[in-house]
């Protein structure tokens, strides 16, 4: 069985700045990936180069997206693959209806596929489906995109777009951040409706508490652009308790030795 | 539609004998008074109409050409220009639609306009077979079975001289403005509409129906007199991009509505913009239009997309003179390449309990520049007189502009205003959380785009805006990227 998403070595530069210095991590279907560290290790960066943000330049390193080079698609062409990244802070669409815009991108989706455009009705029913899971009103769909919605109904909202499209690789970017916890229940919900064995996760997060309700197989360390230690759920409960310090701590200890 | 057209160009050529006598007679270019002599002479016009021609020519004499407006433009040499151009005879026209410019044929295909439409809009000479039913025929004899006027200016001044007597500068007076004075010293044609007291007009009025308005020149001149409890929706101009040889155009529009009628005029404006990277080539649209509302609880409402032109130059207004009248204005402006525009609209609150609504949406590009230039009036006499404004720019790139200039002038203290301002961008996050959805950058632009516009939009009649979204699509195509 092939990995779904293989990075090796990868670094990537803002501006100038180097903020991944040497990536490397292998997904597997069905598999739920944690990264955690500290503010400004990198880790919004990394889903940012993996959605195929212009801004971010890939200095070295390689990935492959179901084994053909991610590098060389536009991020239309990645969503249309099916990676999906839930934004850290979703960006208002005036005047577009959230139904609309669903359409329109499922539709792209769908082309992209060979498949037939989605008719109206199998829409709605679907879209209707879909809402349920993160427990979203109705309201929602007819507004437009996050306008005037309030930063747990953004987050909402994008785990629905999830829903939705039914990606094969779903970021997610600091999702919890801002959700209090009756909000952070509905959106893991959200997420553990849809964990599969074809479809894998990566949760980006700052925070343990989002791991008690979607408990990954893997969590990783990032810290400065490294990830400097990897282990199973159980790592994120030592992060709890320990803090990032420790860790940075020892990655500067390497650095100077 | 396109073989109704036909058939009334070809009916109005065979009628006047037309093309064979011009093309005899050609005015010479320049401006005097026996150009404006000869023109009306030529039309068969009478003695006052003449008079009032001369009358706007001697004033015009007496003005300068304003330079206020936020736009550029070389000098115009008014003595260079020919006032009464002849209709191009068919050896002058293209042969074929493989003789016209592919860029244009590209536009017409993507808004979908049938091929001997896209012929007739080229300037083809066609040497077409009508149907045996005349579409625009049969409209208009049932227009006239309920009292609506509706033909060209020049037949209206000839067939009902009382009423464009009456009306005639009633609005916008021969002394307005260099533009419409100008205008109305050499106008050449236009449109005339009379809805009769308490008339519906069961359909939407257009030019399309009224071939002569694609010969109209450059000095078009448009009348519309809503009488009493009457009411009428005129559509002016169309989608597809119209190649002209006059490069300044400046037309007049009156609108008169007496006590509870209502007039919603809508416009679609494609002129050619002239080349994207210079600019060479566009059209100057420098139009006056405005409105009453003569009597009590009457409305008029102007909505316009203005996506073309080189350089837009025009303020549909309203006069709300009756009290509890009613003035509405809804605008999509467009600039991209090198187009300027400075539009926006003038309410002027004359009578009790008066409301007027702006809205205006102005949509930047390439190094278009787009101004909104509004005044709100409220005189004295105003009592409870209110207005919302609301102007809202969207810039595309970061070569062009959006400026807003909102005059707002109250007398009387019981008047309530409301002034909203928005700039936006498309941004880079915008464009790429679209992209991220599987939305590509072309369908997210234009997705931003109506959304923007949707306002404005969802004030035009179905079938046209339906078109006026598509030709944004059209004309932003490749303007992000």
């Amino acid at each position: 069985m092939s990995a779904i998403l293989e990075i090796k070595d990868l670094c990537a530069s803002v501006e100038g700045n180097e903020i991944l210095k040497g990536i490397s991590l292998t997904i597997n279907p069905g598999e739920v990936h944690a990264i955690m560290g500290p503010n400004g290790s990198g880790k919004s960066t990394l889903a940012q180069v993996l959605a195929g943000r212009e801004e971010y330049e890939i200095t070295s390193g390689e990935v492959l997206y179901k084994t053909e080079d991610l590098t060389d698609m536009d991020p239309e062409e990645r969503a249309r693959e099916g990676i999906f990244l839930a934004f850290q802070y979703p960006v208002e669409i005036p005047g577009v209806s959230n139904t609309y815009f669903l359409k329109a991108a499922l539709n792209a989706i769908r082309k992209h596929r060979g498949e037939k455009e989605i008719d109206a009705v199998d829409f709605l029913r679907l879209v209707r489906e879909k809402m349920k899971l993160v427990h979203m009103d109705e309201s929602l769909l007819r507004r437009p995109v996050n306008e005037g919605f309030s930063g747990g109904e953004k987050k909402r909202n994008e785990i629905f777009h999830m829903a939705v499209l039914e990606p094969t690789l779903g970021l997610l970017d600091e999702t919890d951040s801002g959700l209090d916890i009756d909000a952070l229940k509905v959106v893991a919900e959200g997420v553990n409706v849809l964990r599969q064995d074809d479809r894998s996760f990566v949760v980006i997060t700052h925070y343990q508490r989002l791991l008690n309700y979607i408990v990954p197989d893997f969590v990783h360390v990032l810290v400065d652009g490294r990830i400097v230690r990897s282990g199973g759920k159980e790592l994120a409960l030592e992060l709890e308790e320990k803090g990032y310090s420790w860790l940075e701590a020892e990655v500067g200890a390497l650095a100077t030795a | 539609m396109s073989t109704a057209m036909l058939e009334e160009y070809a009916n109005r050529e065979y009628e006047f004998g037309f093309v064979t006598d011009i093309e005899m007679e050609m005015v010479p270019p320049g401006l005097n008074e026996d150009t404006i002599r000869l023109i009306s002479a030529k039309k068969k016009e009478p003695e006052w109409m003449l008079e009032w021609r001369l009358k706007a020519y001697r004033h015009w004499l007496t003005m300068e050409e304003p330079a206020w407006p936020n736009v550029e433009y070389p000098p115009i040499d008014y003595q260079k220009m020919v006032y009464f151009a002849a209709p191009k005879s068919d050896a002058d026209r293209p042969k074929s639609l493989d003789e016209v410019d592919p860029e244009l044929l590209k536009t017409y295909e993507k808004l979908g306009i049938p091929l001997k439409e896209q012929e007739m809009l080229a300037g083809v000479a066609v040497d077409a077979v009508f149907d045996s039913v005349s579409v625009a025929t049969t409209f208009k004899s049932k227009l006239a079975d309920m009292g609506i006027i509706f033909c060209s200016f020049s037949e209206a001044v000839l067939e009902h001289p009382d009423l464009v007597k009456k009306y005639l500068g009633s609005v916008v007076p021969y002394s307005d403005n260099f533009f419409a004075t100008l205008n109305s010293a050499v106008f050449s044609d236009g449109s005339f509409v009379y809805i009769p007291k308490g008339v519906r007009c069961p359909m939407e009025l257009s030019t399309y129906f009224r071939i002569n308005a694609m010969n109209t020149g450059q000095f078009e001149r448009t009348l519309i007199v809503a009488d009493e409890g009457s009411y009428v929706s005129y559509l002016e101009g169309c989608t597809a991009p119209m190649r002209d040889e006059n490069q300044l155009h400046a037309a007049v529009v009156e609108l008169v509505a007496l006590g509870d009628a209502t007039i919603k005029y809508s416009t679609v404006q494609n002129w050619y913009p002239g080349d994207l990277e210079t600019g060479k080539g566009g059209i100057y649209n420098f139009v006056t239009k405005r409105g009453k509302c003569d009597g009590p609880r009457s409305k008029i409402s102007w909505t316009q997309v203005e996506t073309g032109s080189a350089i837009t130059w025009k303020y549909p207004s309203c006069i709300l003179k009756g009290a509890d009248s009613v003035g509405e204005f809804y605008s999509v402006a467009l600039t991209k390449g090198r187009q300027q525009a400075d539009t926006g609209t003038k309410m002027i609150h004359i009578g009790k309990n008066t409301t007027s609504t702006i809205i205006s949406k102005g949509i930047s590009a390439g190094r278009g520049q787009n101004t909104y230039r509004g005044q709100v009036k409220i005189l004295r006499g105003a009592d409870g007189a209110r207005n919302f404004s609301q102007c809202d720019s969207m810039l595309i790139g970061d070569q062009c502009g959006a400026h807003t200039f909102p005059y707002i002038d109250v007398n009387n203290p019981t008047a309530r205003m409301e002034h909203e301002a928005t700039t936006s961008k498309i941004g880079e996050d915008q464009l790429f959380y679209c992209n991220q959805r599987g939305i590509s950058t072309e369908d997210a632009v234009s997705m931003i785009v109506n959304g923007f516009c949707k306002e404005v939009f969802r004030e035009l009649p179905m079938e046209f805006a339906v078109e006026a979204q598509k030709l944004l699509e059209i004309n932003l195509e490749g303007s992000v990227g």
